[in-house]
């Protein structure tokens, strides 16, 4: 058959194909052979094309054909830009759920700011149909972040999952987020496939890559698959390997319905779209499920696969993976890791998640009041596909009204706002991240008052004073450090700097060392991967996963203006860096404030004791020159622009502070 | 530009404003503010640009151009037809001052002057007293002239020396020398004595203190009665500013400059020099009532390529002053002048507001600064201490002694004056503050009244 290149014998083919592909059906014949040719043809009209073969499609999978020993769950799992997203282009193509084009790039990545950074944020489910030694298979793949900021995402999809495609970089080889990867993977106990990727690199050094998993994961390299995502080299072998390597699903269709809810999405038509894991029984169109968390009830009103596009269907069955619309209105409805059930037949529910908890704080604030609304409506329409990010009401004195955000890490913070630029085109103001500290209190009367003897701090303004509290806490990670042995020495000076303790360090090969290090947060939030990046020239990589809190000498820092504390800038440091991060405050803030009439001592102060002071100088002498009558324009308009800007300054004692200080002073700093 | 100072008519003449409301002694106060409110609409002074340039200073980024052929046959003509088309646009029944400024008026023929002075005459009243004043370049050729430019009708002269110190000359691109300079100030006081102003720039590359200091004990035994003393600004775009940018030239840094200004403004004091106005010092009274008159916030017409004007053009039915600048380019600015009569480029109307932050900004140079009575004029309903009394802001900066307001009026102190720009934007924010409060009180009562 040749391309159809105009479109009403376009549309008379696809009625053929119905009709044909009915038949095929009724033979038992696989469809995704047939999905293939049908799709290789007509990539010119690709995009219409997607939505007749959605229809074309529907009503014509008969799922009961796939019990759970003709499933299997898997995801796959790898560093920033091993090859993911490239392997599951390759997949889905193999498998007929998408074209094979050339401009099938990363297709699981939907967002813009998955496409820009090359990783993958809001996991993804697509459904394939493979056949295997004359069998038919559906697996079903969850395309996850890589991104350990992004471990909710990667836990809740491997819930759902029996086993892990682990993708290695052939030229790379293991890098921090494989380290962390594979662990999340180990402690759930699913089978691991470790793939070589990039085999076709001129520097690709496969050898070196299956001694490395050898070494650091315990797997023998003859278990390892070297392809070549790209050229679709030994793909087939992949998914042969998922077949027979990846246990089926244990799940058994006589049981009463049991849905594990592991993700969630908001469609503002239909309401929430909840991505299930079925667990045990059936589920269909019309039938009344009940939420275990809520004990709402809820109809069933669609309900399919996700090829990754949705495909409706009738039922779904256990060891199936799906979405289903059940007229939720309000995402907190979906909650993650709940479980649904048959109004008429209850069952317990399945162990949940622990809900996500955010480690990273920031303030955020449009950049000008009257763009309040707006910004307000963007955060809430982001968060409704992203919730875990928590949303407090906030305001400062110097900017206003507006939110502090609570993020599961730096990236997700970074993409987050990217989010907001782009999809919702807001611009804000973000301040400086900040951690969750915790105070356990000693007084009887806060401890009543409060409910319990630890509270969490997130507002400076809110840190308990030393004589209530017998310890202060704060939060540590588990830094992974992998990085060419040359740059042992400057990373361990810079950890040493960050109040780092090593945990261990091994050589995982003749030159590439893994290093361990338990940090304090506060110590990672703001720059320290982009200068672990400049000093190893781009060549360490570096993750981590939380490690609880330990106890801290914390203390309140305030910075004071010409005597007077301004309540935005005080901050919550550790001792030790109180004067280095003192002096820097003062410092930018001295570059900031513009020159007044009288002197300005900028100090940063722990109580009554100053650590650091800088002086702004008076002015001396302030006014034009010039002033005739053809230089009265031109004067006017730079007065009047100084008069508006004085309008909009903050005035701490006597000391007016445009906003633009705030902002040099609490943003983060441009990379 | 050259400068554009003025001085005190002294005894000899007094000034217009002066004649104007000493006349009317015996009328009632009444009768009397309504006059000079009246006067504010049928008086104004008048501004002429010359154009051109022989060669461009180093500082300079002022309208100036550097004429490719002689055309001041043709420029006089189109600045006599745009004088003609503008006065009869402003229906002023007098013009009370003329300034002659540039580029380089003193390249201007005599004749030129004397035309364009004789066409003021022939449409308004123009005292022969009134001051007329010339930006004069200290060069042989322009020395030559001014004897000339007297018999035109100029009466005060006032002399870009810029520099006693030849090297600074040559740094600043002045096509002049320091014995030239002392030349010509000798001639101009000759021809008018009393009425010569002399312009001073400090703040130049490599300068300091002690040799400022010293520079100016001599500018004070060659000049006359008026002294004008700008700092060396770097705009941007000159030569000066790239120069500095590269770090060819180093300028004084802020303090350096500040030390200068105060060093000035007390050796000035100490020979008998009072400070009218920020960059202004006169002796025996002998101030330029034609800039006085931009720092009272009264009318000018502009003529000439680039000028600017401040008037109500009640010719053309208007009721409010407008803010109007003529084409910049001055072979545009021609052919705009003989196919309409003028080249005004922009006209913006001023608001109620706009007119009363122009009288404050321009007021407030002056070390006497704005009287309750000036203000009244411009301010009917809402006076100095309706406005300012009450503002933190002010409050503060009166209590810091940067500022004084008391029954003559509002005024910087000596100190305050040093720091103008920093205290107008708080006076600006209070100023609008109170009009807008008053408008909206206004309207209050009106839709009451109609209830």
């Amino acid at each position: 058959m040749s391309l159809l290149s105009v479109f009403s014998p376009l549309l008379r083919r696809v009625s053929q194909f119905k009709t044909h592909r009915r038949k095929i059906h009724s033979y038992g014949l696989s469809y995704s052979v047939l999905r293939h040719c049908w799709a290789k043809r007509t990539p010119v009209f690709s995009s219409s094309c997607r939505t007749i073969r959605t229809q074309t499609d529907k009503e014509s999978i008969d799922l009961s054909a796939f019990p759970p020993e003709r499933i299997r769950n898997f995801c796959i799992i790898a560093h920033i830009d091993h090859g993911k997203s490239t392997l599951a282009d390759r997949l889905l193509e193999m498998t007929g759920a998408i074209a094979k084009n050339e401009k099938n790039k990363q297709v699981l990545d939907k967002l813009q700011v998955e496409r820009e950074r090359g990783i993958t944020v809001k996991a993804q489910t697509a459904s394939l149909f493979y056949s295997h030694q004359g069998e038919q298979y559906l697996l079903n793949l969850i395309d996850t972040p890589g991104h350990v900021d992004f471990s909710y995402e990667v836990s809740r999809s491997i819930s759902a999952c029996q086993g892990v495609l682990l993708i290695v970089d052939a030229n790379q080889g293991i890098q921090a987020q494989t380290v962390a990867n594979f662990y999340l993977a180990f402690e759930a106990q699913l089978s691991i496939i470790p793939v070589i990727n990039k085999i076709d690199l001129k520097n690709a050094d496969p050898e070196r890559v299956e001694s490395q998993i050898e070494k650091v994961f315990d797997i023998p390299s003859e278990e390892c698959i070297r392809i070549s995502a790209k050229l679709g080299t030994n793909v087939e072998r992949v998914l042969q390997a998922v077949v027979d390597r990846i246990p089926p699903p244990v799940a058994k269709i006589d049981d009463p319905f049991t849905a594990l809810v592991f993700d969630s999405d908001f469609d503002h038509y239909r309401g929430v779209v909840a991505n299930i894991a079925v667990f045990g029984g059936q589920v269909r169109k019309g039938d009344k499920v009940v939420s275990a968390h809520l004990g709402k009830t809820y109809d069933v009103n669609e309900l399919g696969l996700l090829r990754p596009n949705e495909h409706p269907t009738q039922k779904l069955f256990a060891g199936q993976v799906g979405y289903i619309v059940a007229g939720m209105k309000d995402v907190k409805e979906a909650q993650i890791g709940d479980t649904l059930y048959l109004q008429k037949q209850p069952v317990e529910a399945l162990p949940g998640f622990k809900p996500a908890k955010p480690m990273v704080f920031a303030g955020m604030y449009p950049m000008d009041q009257s763009e309040y609304p707006g910004l307000r409506s963007a955060i809430e329409r982001l968060t409704l596909n992203d919730s875990s990010v928590t949303v407090q009401k906030d305001s400062s004195l110097a900017l206003g009204a507006g939110w502090r955000l609570g993020f599961l890490g730096l990236l997700h913070m970074e993409v987050f706002n990217q989010r907001l630029e782009q999809e919702y085109n807001a611009s804000v103001i973000v301040t400086a991240p900040t951690v969750p500290y915790k105070a356990v209190l000693s007084s009887t009367k806060l401890i009543k008052e409060h409910g319990s003897e630890e509270i969490t701090v997130v507002n400076p303004a809110q840190f308990p004073d030393r004589s209530v509290v017998s310890a202060y806490l704060e939060p540590m990670v588990l830094g992974t450090i992998l990085a060419p042995d040359a740059y042992t020495g400057k990373i361990m000076s810079i950890c040493a700097n960050r109040r780092a303790v090593q945990k261990n360090m091994v050589y995982i090969d003749d030159q590439r060392v893994m290093m361990k290090y338990l940090f304090p947060l506060n110590e990672i939030v703001v720059d320290f991967y982009d200068l672990l990046k400049s000093m190893s020239s781009g060549y360490a990589s570096f993750d981590y996963e939380n490690a609880g809190y330990q106890a801290a000498d914390l203390i309140k820092m305030d910075i004071l203006l010409n005597g007077r504390p301004v309540e935005e800038l005080t901050t919550i440091v550790h001792r030790e860096r109180a004067y280095a991060s003192g002096k820097a405050m003062c410092e930018r803030l001295k570059d900031s404030i513009p020159r007044q009439m009288f002197e300005i001592a900028v100090q940063a102060a722990i109580g009554s004791k100053i650590l650091a002071r800088e002086t702004i100088k008076a002015y001396r002498k302030n006014v034009l020159a010039k002033c005739y009558g053809g230089d009265i324009t031109r004067k006017m308009k730079l007065l009047k622009k100084q008069a508006e800007g004085k309008k909009k300054m903050r005035r701490i004692g006597n000391v007016d502070v445009p906003k633009d200080a705030f902002i040099d002073v609490l943003k983060r700093k441009d990379k | 530009m050259i400068g554009r100072t003025c001085l005190v008519v002294g005894r000899r003449v007094s000034g217009p404003g002066l004649r104007f409301s000493s006349s009317g002694g015996e009328i009632k106060k009444e009768e009397c503010e309504r006059t000079k409110s009246s006067l504010l609409t049928k008086q104004a002074s008048l501004y002429v640009h010359w154009p051109y340039c022989l060669r461009r200073c180093s500082y300079c980024n002022f309208n100036k151009y550097i004429p490719r052929e002689n055309n001041h046959h043709a420029m006089t003509e189109c600045l006599q037809r745009e004088a003609v088309h503008l006065l009869q646009l402003s229906q002023v029944s007098s013009i009370t001052s003329v300034f002659f400024g540039g580029g380089t008026p003193s390249l201007a023929n005599p004749s030129t002057i004397g035309a364009i002075l004789e066409t003021v005459s022939g449409q308004v009243d123009f005292s022969d007293r009134a001051e007329v004043t010339l930006e004069v370049n200290p060069t042989p050729e322009g020395m030559s002239k001014l004897e000339d430019y007297c018999r035109a009708g100029v009466n005060r002269f006032s002399i870009g020396v810029q520099s006693l110190q030849d090297d600074d000359l040559r740094v600043l691109g002045r096509d002049h020398s320091s014995h030239q300079a002392l030349q010509t100030i000798e001639e101009a006081q000759r021809l008018c004595p009393g009425r010569v102003s002399v312009d001073v720039i400090f703040g130049r590359p490599g300068q300091r203190v002690d040799s400022w200091e010293k520079e100016l004990s001599e500018v004070l035994k060659v000049c006359d009665d008026h002294v004008s003393l700008y700092q060396l600004t770097l705009e941007r775009g000159t030569q000066l500013f790239k120069q500095v940018q590269r770090g060819e030239v180093t300028v004084p840094a802020d303090d350096v400059t500040a030390e200068m200004f105060q060093s000035a403004r007390r050796t000035f004091l100490k020979s008998g020099f009072v400070q009218y106005e920020v960059s202004n010092f006169a002796r025996n009274n002998a101030v330029s009532h034609h800039n006085l008159s931009y720092w009272k916030g009264r009318q000018y017409i502009g003529v000439g390529p680039g000028a600017h004007g401040r008037f109500v053009p009640f010719g053309e039915g208007g009721v409010a002053r407008e803010a109007r600048t003529q084409t910049l380019e001055p072979d545009l600015w021609m052919r705009e002048v003989r196919q309409k009569g003028h080249g005004t480029r922009r006209r913006i109307q001023l608001s109620h507001l706009e007119l009363l932050e122009e009288v404050l900004v321009m007021g407030m140079r002056l070390t006497e600064g704005i009287n309750h009575k000036h203000w009244e004029l411009f301010s009917p309903q809402l006076g100095l201490r309706d406005i300012f009394g009450t503002s933190a802001d002010v409050q503060d900066l009166l209590r810091n002694g940067r500022l004084i307001l008391d029954d003559r009026g509002l005024r910087s102190s000596w100190d305050g004056l040093a720091l103008l720009d920093s205290i107008l934007p708080a006076l600006l924010v209070e100023l609008e503050t109170q009009i807008v409060q008053k408008l909206q009180r206004d309207l209050t009562q009106e839709t009451s009244s109609q209830r």
